[in-house]
């Protein structure tokens, strides 16, 4: 046994090596001082968009450490057009997360067919108390501002059917245009080669209201499983397609009722959908109010956005009573420009959102609801509301979260009013 | 302790200094007692709770008996009442250091049974994200074995270099333990934009830091006396006892699944499997710094190679693999991983088995600890590579 | 009779005036009592801030950021973590002993800076036998260990403490050799005098003044390795040895204790690189042969105006500092011998060569 060496090369080796490193810069991150740059696919914490989630306890049976606590009602909804029949739907009441029990497995946000769960890289969220790692509907929520948007593929990934769908339909769409000669005014206000613009073919034939999405065409979604789609993929292009067949046959049915646009034309829809309001606006009484009762900024915000909706609504509806119903004929164009009323998105825009976000597409922002005016370069953010955030010491990432929505915010309203202008 | 020095007594034979014989010698001319001294569950070297019992003669080892079983978490138990889908949460947990091998050889075995086709950029992606696991968990042991040794240094260069491996494996896979990134059939998700130029470039920055350990470890003369001829393995004796990985290699057997028996596209690639001779702490420790470089080579090729296509097949709502049993091995970071999955057709397993590398690895560890010293016993220790989770399960 | 014994003791304690001696007896023991508390207990802060930034910077970490400007206060505030700490005895301790043992290790370490010389004029003692002194009470740290080790009550605590105490027993020797060497070439045991003679020490046939690092260059590396041994520095802290013996003798010790102990192993680094300063590294001088500013005493280096008495105090612990960066160097480096391997290199190389090196060193001052 080799007991002792003369000291040789191989021990001036290791000075060298250590002596070297004396004079690099250190590897340390400073944590607290300098935040860790985290990638958008990091499994930080579970994000919740509960106006998404249908409660189909998918990711509650799914959670292997059974973590997910899910309560819920059931709501009946009034029909939506006079004769048609009341529908049922599960409303949310609780949502809760246990993040002591969590394995962070990313189960649940997997199998969410309606991409109600979303991984955001925030971890700092560490308690003293093990109870307080129970995060509820509300907290939930608050982690969704602070979803970063899914990364492109890689070179030679496919891309999700989703998205080819979406860019097959635009092309389709836009030689449509090109055929119809429109103007270029029409055309400069649609989104361009812009992959899964959900809403984005929705509006010249919003004018029919289409009942009951839920129902599928049998012969489209057997020919896409024939095809080897996935189930879930093929339920949504089927349920699609019935709307796209449904729609055809209204129009059909409305053209056959006769010819007058104006009187008749406009009974069978409930109107809601087409009146022009802009959203973004705020009805301050009612958010006041909301706010002395105690709710939090974000609660009242929403709801005083969703009255101010209603009011305008009943307005311009007054106001269009009142003026007769010549401007019938353009609306569909002008329910295209404008931010349409929240609700009105929900079945047409169901099938476009609920496959457009299979975890991977290339869609470049988390999704929004209503998308109809195209905010290019989402990367801008808004200074002052970003200074203000960080000033109250939010952290950076929800600073900059809330600033590029604000930013858009700001530059959709710009653009609708230079819409409204011309 | 009064037992011992009650005991001990000079033996009237020998006169003080009248043989400079340094070395302790348990049948001596001191009449001595043995000290059983035990190791663990908390205790440096056994980076776990690993416990080993030494019966020790002074500071020469007499006999050792690991004492097993303090993590066990029941595993095998607990997979029978996961789906698939919830298994591959699942395993990645047990042998912590190399998360996505495991997942590989349960998404393998499903695979198999269900005689799937898996598209070939899933299974290149799952070449390249297992080696780059590789190196993750050699670099670990790189450094835990030199901290053994009392040299503390490398340690942190280890953990440096696997902060950048995680960080590029989290771009891809969300997780930097724990990737769970694999399902039957491929993978979740494409590779991110941008990831294979990371990880070229990541590849470049490891071929400039490795000769590094080679020089501040491996090349050290303290190093090497502390090392060589310390434990050896005869591949035979390895063999009987069902040694596999990098502590096999050491001995001289080239034995890996990459090689024997290829999985995924290991037949499409060079895969060098650096071999020791004396099977001694050296050479274990040697193979395995070796085995980053194979790792890389391949990690090069498999950037060479990278298939456009999809990366996952369609599934059916719940995977329920067919009536019937299968076994797979992989070639773990540790060793060679066997899962052998039995089902009955229902959406979980009916059992799952599993043939962890470190269990059979540290049935080695009485035989090499037979006689040797205390620091030497941590030498052995060291360069017998476990993870506890592994052992346990 | 009395009268030559006092005389006799007299001249065998002061050689040269140290700048705390006063008038007032009083005053002089209590400046040179607060000397060297004061040494021991900043000077280590100050090493061991070093080896915390050094070892961080060459492990490509920051070391200490948080605790003070720079991490500065690192170990101050690990002090005060220290105190607070529950002062835990093991049941079957052996309490007085294992209580004892850190405050046995310590003291030595206060009592050989009183005899460190800093700078000109600058230390409390100039012992004739200073050398002989130091030694000796450095190795009674050993004892403390030994102590710690057996009273805990714990195999990996005995196992520790006996291997220090083989550690200590082995490597006493070449050190002591070796430092007798220095005593030879300078014909004094006096530190302050070997410091001088070194100043005075021309090669033999020129006028070269070179320090006895030079001609005796086998004798510092023997000594160096045999303190950093004595001193269970790594790569010989096979005593301690975190991965195998928890933390060897150490493994029971809590709170003020422990910092006693962690104290100890500090301040010998700091007293070992002191003696290795002022035995081969020429005390506080800047350069071989270049006088300090101001000085005009035997070779430059006594009698100092206020400037000059700084700037060798300033340039010994610089030499000190330089001494702990190479320790903490080679920690960094290197993994640990193993214990055998260790008694070896000492019986089989280093006694050998330190006779060797005495032999040769003799001889040339008797030729020369």
């Amino acid at each position: 046994m080799a007991t002792t060496s003369p000291p040789g090369v191989g021990l001036l080796k290791g000075l060298g090596v250590t002596i070297k490193h004396l004079f690099k810069q250190p590897a340390t991150q400073m944590y607290p001082k300098q935040r860790p740059d985290l990638p958008p696919r990091t499994r930080g914490v579970i994000a919740l968009m509960d106006e998404n989630c249908t409660v189909c306890m998918l990711c509650s049976r799914e959670c292997p450490d059974w973590c997910i606590y899910i309560d819920s009602h059931k709501e009946t909804v009034p029909p939506a057009k006079e004769g048609g029949r009341a529908r049922t739907r599960n409303v949310l009441d609780r949502f809760a997360i246990d993040f002591s029990l969590c394995m962070y497995c990313g189960i649940c946000v997997e199998v969410c067919p309606f991409d109600a769960l979303w991984w955001s890289p925030e971890f700092e969220y560490a308690e003293y108390d093990m109870g307080k790692l129970l995060h509820e509907k509300d907290k939930l929520r608050e982690w969704m501002d602070t979803v970063p948007a899914p990364p492109m593929l890689e070179e030679g990934a496919v891309a999700p059917a989703e998205v080819t769908d979406a860019i097959a339909k635009k092309e389709k769409e836009l030689e449509a245009e090109a055929e119809k000669q429109r103007e270029a005014s029409a055309a400069a206000e649609a989104p361009k080669g812009k992959a899964a613009d959900s809403g984005g073919g929705a509006p010249k034939k919003a004018d029919v209201e289409v009942k009951g999405a839920g129902e599928i065409d049998q012969e489209t979604f057997d020919k896409l499983i024939a095809e080897g789609k996935s189930e879930r993929i093929a339920r949504s292009k089927a349920k699609a397609a019935w709307v796209r067949k449904e729609k055809e046959r209204l129009r059909a049915e409305q053209e056959a009722a006769g010819g007058d646009e104006d009187g008749d034309d406009a009974a069978p829809k409930p109107q809601a959908a087409k009146v022009e309001v802009e959203a973004g606006q705020i009805d301050q009484e009612t958010y006041d109010k909301l706010i002395e009762e105690g709710k939090s900024e974000r609660m009242a915000r929403a709801k005083a956005k969703a009255a101010y909706v209603r009011k305008e609504r009943a307005r311009l509806t007054a106001e269009q009573d009142g003026a007769g119903s010549d401007g019938s004929a353009d609306e569909p164009e002008a329910a295209a420009a404008e931010p349409a009323a929240e609700d009105a998105a929900a079945d047409d825009a169901a099938a476009d959102d609920e496959g457009a976000d299979e975890a991977g597409d290339d869609e470049p922002a988390p999704k929004q609801k209503v998308a109809d005016v195209h905010v290019e370069g989402t990367g801008e953010i808004d200074q002052e509301t970003f200074d203000k955030l960080i000033a109250e010491g939010k952290s950076e990432r929800i600073a900059r979260s809330k600033a590029k929505a604000a930013w858009v915010r700001k530059e959709k309203q710009r653009l609708i009013d230079e819409g409204g202008d011309a | 302790m009064s037992d011992l020095s009650t005991r001990e007594r000079i033996h009237p034979g020998t006169a003080p200094g009248e043989d400079i014989n340094l070395e302790i010698l348990g049948d001596g001319d001191f009449d001595t007692a043995e000290m059983s001294l035990s190791i663990g569950p908390a205790h440096p070297a056994t980076h776990g709770v690993f416990r080993i019992v030494l019966d020790m003669d002074g500071e020469r080892v007499v006999g050792a008996r690991p004492v097993i079983g303090y993590m066990h978490r029941g595993f095998e138990k607990l997979a029978e009442y996961r789906d698939f889908r919830q298994i591959m949460a699942l395993v990645n947990r047990h042998d912590w250091l190399s998360g996505f091998s495991n997942e590989l050889g349960v998404a393998l075995a499903v695979e198999q049974m269900l005689e799937m086709e898996v598209p070939d950029r899933a299974q290149w992606i799952r070449m390249l994200i297992a080696e780059w696991n590789r190196i993750l968990n050699h670099l670990m042991f790189i450094g835990s074995f030199a901290i053994e040794l009392g040299a503390i240094t490398p340690m942190f260069y280890a953990f440096r270099e696997r902060e950048d491996i995680q960080h590029l494996l989290e771009s891809a896979t969300g997780g930097r333990l724990h990737f769970t990134y694999n399902q039957p059939g491929g993978l979740k998700i494409d590779l991110p934009k941008g990831f294979l130029h990371q990880s070229a470039d990541l590849l470049a920055l490891l071929r400039k830091r490795t000769p590094d350990y080679k020089d501040l470890i491996l090349g050290n003369e303290i190093f090497q006396a502390r090392t060589k001829g310390v434990g050896p393995l005869p591949p035979e004796v390895a063999l009987s006892y069902g040694v596999t990985g990098p502590t096999l290699h050491a001995s001289g057997v080239p034995e890996d699944s990459r090689v024997t028996e290829p999985y995924l596209k290991y037949d499409e690639v060079d895969v060098h499997v650096p071999l020791g001779e004396n099977g001694d702490s050296f050479d274990r420790f040697s193979c395995l710094l070796g085995r980053i470089d194979a790792s890389l080579d391949i990690i090069e090729q498999i950037h060479d190679h990278m298939p456009a296509g999809p990366v996952n097949s369609k599934l059916p709502k719940m995977v329920k693999a067919p009536e019937g049993a299968t076994y797979v091995r992989t070639e773990n970071p540790l060793g060679q991983l066997g899962y052998w999955l039995e089902s009955d057709g229902g959406r979980t397993p009916w059992r799952l088995k599993m043939r962890t590398p470190s269990f059979s690895n540290v049935q080695a560890i009485p035989y090499l600890l037979g006689g040797v010293l205390v620091p030497d016993a941590v030498a052995v220790l060291g360069s017998v590579f476990f993870v506890v989770g592994d052992i346990d399960r | 009779m009395t009268d030559l014994v006092l005389d006799q003791a007299v001249t065998f304690a002061a050689q040269s005036a140290s700048l705390l001696t006063f008038d007032s007896f009083v005053l002089s023991v209590a400046a040179k009592i607060v000397f060297a508390l004061g040494l021991f207990f900043v000077v280590p802060l100050v090493g061991g801030y070093l080896e915390h930034k050094v070892m961080g910077r060459m492990q490509n970490r920051r070391g200490p950021v948080e605790a003070g400007p720079f991490g500065s206060l690192q170990l101050v505030a690990d002090g005060i973590k220290f105190i607070q700490k529950e002062d835990v005895i093991p049941r079957a301790a052996d309490k007085w002993v294992f209580a004892a043992a850190p405050g046995v290790a310590l003291v030595p370490g206060m009592l050989i800076f009183l005899v460190i010389p800093l700078g000109p004029g600058v230390f409390a003692l100039d012992l004739e036998l200073g050398l002989f002194y130091a030694l000796a009470i450095s190795s009674i740290s050993v004892l403390g260990i030994l102590m710690g080790g057996w009273a805990s009550a714990n195999k990996f605590s005995l196992i520790g403490g006996l291997r220090a105490g083989g550690q200590l027993i082995a490597y006493e020797l070449p050190l002591i050799l070796a430092a007798i060497t220095v005593a030879v070439q300078a014909g004094t045991l006096s530190l302050v005098g070997i410091v001088e003679a070194q100043s005075m020490f021309m090669l033999p046939g020129t006028d070269i003044n070179v320090w006895y690092v030079f001609p005796q260059i086998v004798g510092f590396a023997i000594f160096f390795i045999a303190a950093m041994a004595e001193l269970s520095r790594p790569p010989f802290d096979m005593p301690i040895a975190d991965s195998e013996l928890v933390f060897g003798y150490m493994t029971e010790y809590t709170g003020i204790k422990f910092a006693m102990f962690l104290l100890t192993e500090y301040g010998g680094m700091i007293i070992m690189s002191a003696l290795m300063v002022v035995l081969y590294l020429g005390g506080w001088q800047l350069l071989p042969g270049v006088p300090l500013p101001g000085c005009d005493g035997a070779g430059g280096l006594f009698d100092c105006g206020w400037l000059g008495t700084l700037a060798g105090v300033g340039i010994t612990i610089g030499k000190i500092m330089a001494l702990v960066f190479v320790m903490v160097w080679l920690r960094v480096a290197y993994p640990r011998l193993r214990e055998d391997q260790l008694q070896r290199m000492a019986w089989i190389v280093m006694v050998p060569l330190a006779l060797l090196n005495l032999a040769v060193v003799t001889v040339a001052k008797v030729v020369f």
